[in-house]
């Protein structure tokens, strides 16, 4: 085996551990966004899809590519979700704001086993 | 070697399933417009992928338009509900609030 | 001036990496020319929409800028961490908090990105501006440190524009 299978290996295994992480926090997003009781706290959920899912899963798709405009264009997919997802989440969290939407500011803890997941009460 | 990114791409696609459950369950406007939002980064994702399962270059092109029309619509819609048009430029908002002094409530 | 030949740079290094076409040859006459006539129109509207200055072309902060998002990146991987734990619970155990967090940044780049990294760090939201603050939702109380805020705005502040007195 020389050293060229060896970096080759080595790349696969990287590309596939970032992008397992990845896989792995944007389903933690999709789940969190099922089951926060709140529009505040979802966006929340949301945003971890967006930074880091979305960048792993970028990462581990630049480890496995075979030229440079490939990766150059990756680059640039990633920097784009990098810069717009915050301005983005802002946009929709002034939005709710504005429109005088109030977040639940109460703690947010299921009293009993078998009302666990849902929501009690309007909170403020 | 392949069976990796198509693991992803299911995952993925589940992900993009339950942004479509919230967003027809979604209570407020804003759950909506969130899950639209969430959706369109997962399917920025999911191009990526495809472009790496299928060998098309072409597919990346098509996740950065995606990318940049996702954050436009996005602010597209939230500006049309908040003000009702999209006839004014952002900058002039401030101009229409002295105006008629009323879209805040 | 300097800026309008960054901005050339940047527009001509995107269209290069786009098209991956370098040469002359062929039916690459035809993509290079659309390249010029597209990059001379958006550098026109440009500058004739007044927009080319310090702020919208940040080629002189970048260096610094790149700097601050190493940084960035391990305290969005320790926050990412946070609220996975917190989303996976069997129960689901948070307070949510509404905080005013104060802004001292000297220059406008330097409020904008230290209110778009609040926004990216996962579990706290940028939700409106005030006049000397923003107004911050947290997922949980234990985002609400003010030493944290503090930290992230003193690096946002010097990664930018920490000499430039003054404000836009």
């Amino acid at each position: 085996m020389n050293w060229g299978e060896i970096l080759q290996y080595a790349l696969f295994a990287g590309s596939v551990a970032a992008m397992t992480t990845g896989l792995v926090f944007v389903l933690a997003g999709a789940i969190g966004v099922i089951r926060l009781p709140d529009f505040y706290t979802r966006m929340h959920a949301a945003g971890v899809t967006d930074t880091l899912g979305a960048e792993l899963i970028t990462l581990g798709l630049i480890l496995q590519a075979q030229d440079w405009q490939t990766v150059a264009k990756l680059l640039l997919v990633g920097l784009l979700v990098f810069l717009t997802s915050p301005t983005a989440s802002h946009a929709i969290a002034n939005a709710a704001h504005r429109a005088g939407h109030k977040p639940r500011l109460s703690r947010f803890h299921p009293a009993h086993p078998a009302e666990a997941g849902k929501a009690s009460g309007e909170g403020h | 070697m392949e069976w990796v990114n198509f693991v992803i791409a299911l995952g993925v696609a589940a992900a993009m399933a339950i942004m479509l459950a919230r967003l027809f369950a979604g209570p407020t406007l804003y759950d909506r417009v969130l899950a639209v939002n969430s959706f369109g980064t997962k399917t920025v994702l999911f191009l990526l992928v495809f472009s790496a399962i299928a060998g098309r270059q072409d597919a990346i092109d098509i996740a950065i338009l995606y990318a940049l029309i996702n954050f436009v619509a996005t602010i597209a819609i939230l500006k049309f509900f908040r003000y009702r048009s999209l006839e004014i430029a952002l900058a002039q908002m401030s101009l229409r609030k002295a105006l008629d002094g009323e879209y805040e409530k | 001036m300097f800026y309008g030949v960054s901005l050339t740079a940047i527009l001509v290094a995107l269209w290069l990496t786009l098209s991956g076409s370098y040469t002359l040859s062929g039916d690459y006459p035809i993509v290079m020319g659309l390249g010029v006539i597209s990059i001379v129109i958006a550098v026109a509207l440009t500058f004739r929409m007044r927009i080319v200055d310090r702020e919208t072309v940040p080629v002189a902060p970048a260096p610094a800028l790149f700097g601050y998002w190493s940084w960035l990146g391990g305290e969005i991987v320790k926050a990412n961490l946070a609220v996975t734990r917190l989303v996976m619970k069997p129960e689901i155990d948070i307070e949510p908090r509404l905080v005013r967090v104060p802004a001292q940044q000297r220059s406008g780049l330097g409020l904008c990105v230290f209110a778009n990294s609040i926004t990216l760090t996962p579990g706290t939201v940028t939700v409106d501006i005030e006049d000397d603050g923003f107004l911050v939702h947290a997922l949980d109380t234990s985002f609400t440190d003010p030493a944290g805020f503090a930290e992230m705005g003193a690096r946002a502040d010097s990664a930018t524009d920490g000499r430039r007195k003054e404000v836009k």
